[in-house]
């Protein structure tokens, strides 16, 4: 074995059916079939899933944080955008 | 069959998986990644998990009141039933992962014919384990395909791991006495029978690893009837050590 570093995945997974798979981490594994093998032993043993994603993270883009004033700051005063301002039926407990 | 052959052969399966569970456990803080150390420690409590169900049944069985904890941590080796194979130092990671691969791929279909045991207690253990013997399986088969189609070195280390521990796998194909007369009762599983398929995916995995199939060769026994390697000695010195300085030390 190569002492090369062995690429780094992000990992999400599923709680339970019908849930979006969720970030939870990252790993090292050579490639897909080790990173799933991976993930399944450090963050599926205590019952956290019943689905697994890896991505290897050099696929994952993102934003920029010193660009964060202007992709979030223009959000802040648009209040309206939120469903805030309609009366809702007593029925409808969490939204 | 009798209680008595029934409680050695619960022993011997025990005793197997408490030993395989040691030796993974010893990898804790000496695997190649933190990754691998987890996968490792993972399987071992796989084997705890299986050697304590096992160990209750055989206390249960031989209805002296001893307790699981007795049988682990206050037997010898010559009382020790396990086979050669799970005794054997772990060398290197590609000798755990042959040991691995021939022991989980002759677990799995030990455990699915466990299953349809006439002894609904050893059924009920069988079909809980033959699902983490397959994933197990996997694992080294993987394990085994990556590190002999690898490297040139890993090529080499790979090859002599399967080599190493071939001589020890007969051991798990010939019946001992007690398991003898359980297997005609329908108790145990007929693990003669089992040879040629075992064979036959240990050859599908190394031709696609590219590795050899080591040679017939003179098979070690003896394991099952308590005549042991001097590894064992060893072994139960470090896993026994807390209960024979600190006799009946709890947490």
């Amino acid at each position: 074995m190569s002492n090369k570093e062995w690429p780094l995945w992000e990992v999400f997974i599923r709680s339970k059916a019908g849930l979006d798979h969720k970030h939870v981490g990252s790993l090292h594994a050579a490639d897909a079939a080790m990173a799933l093998e991976n993930a399944r032993d450090l963050y599926t043993r205590r019952q956290e899933g019943v689905s697994i994603w890896v991505v290897e993270s050099n696929n994952i883009h993102a934003s920029d944080p010193s660009d964060a004033d202007e992709l979030f700051e223009p959000s802040k005063d648009k209040i309206y955008r939120h469903p805030t301002f309609y009366d809702l039926p007593i029925e409808l407990k969490h939204m | 069959m009798t209680n008595e052959s029934l409680f050695h052969y619960t022993l011997h399966l025990a005793d197997t998986a408490l030993v395989m569970g040691h030796r993974l456990s010893e990898w804790i803080g000496h695997a190649p990644q933190l990754e691998i150390e987890m996968a490792l420690a993972n399987q071992g409590l796989d084997f705890i998990g299986q050697a304590r169900s096992l160990y209750q049944y055989a206390a249960e069985v031989e209805g002296k009141a001893r307790t699981e904890d007795d049988l682990a941590y206050l037997r010898d080796v010559w009382d020790f039933k396990n086979t050669l194979l799970t005794e054997l130092p772990n060398g290197d990671f590609g000798a755990t992962i042959a040991r691995n691969l021939y022991y989980s791929l002759f677990m799995e279909a030990f455990f699915q014919q466990l299953q349809k045991s006439t002894d609904s207690q050893l059924a009920a253990i069988a079909e809980k384990s033959v699902k983490e013997m397959t994933y197990h399986a996997r694992y080294s088969s993987e394990w085994t395909i990556r590190l002999g189609d690898g490297t040139e070195e890993s090529r080499i280390r790979m090859q002599k791991g399967i080599e190493d521990m071939w001589p020890f796998t007969g051991e798990m194909f010939v019946p001992a006495a007690y398991e003898q007369a359980l297997i005609q009762a329908g108790v145990a599983v007929d693990v003669a029978a089992l040879h040629a398929a075992w064979k036959q995916r240990v050859q599908e995995v190394l031709d696609e690893a590219t590795l050899e199939m080591p040679a017939d060769c003179w098979m070690q026994e003896g394991g099952k009837t308590g005549r042991h390697s001097e590894h064992l000695g060893f072994l139960l010195a470090e896993m026994q050590f807390l209960q024979r300085a600190y006799p009946g030390a709890t947490w």
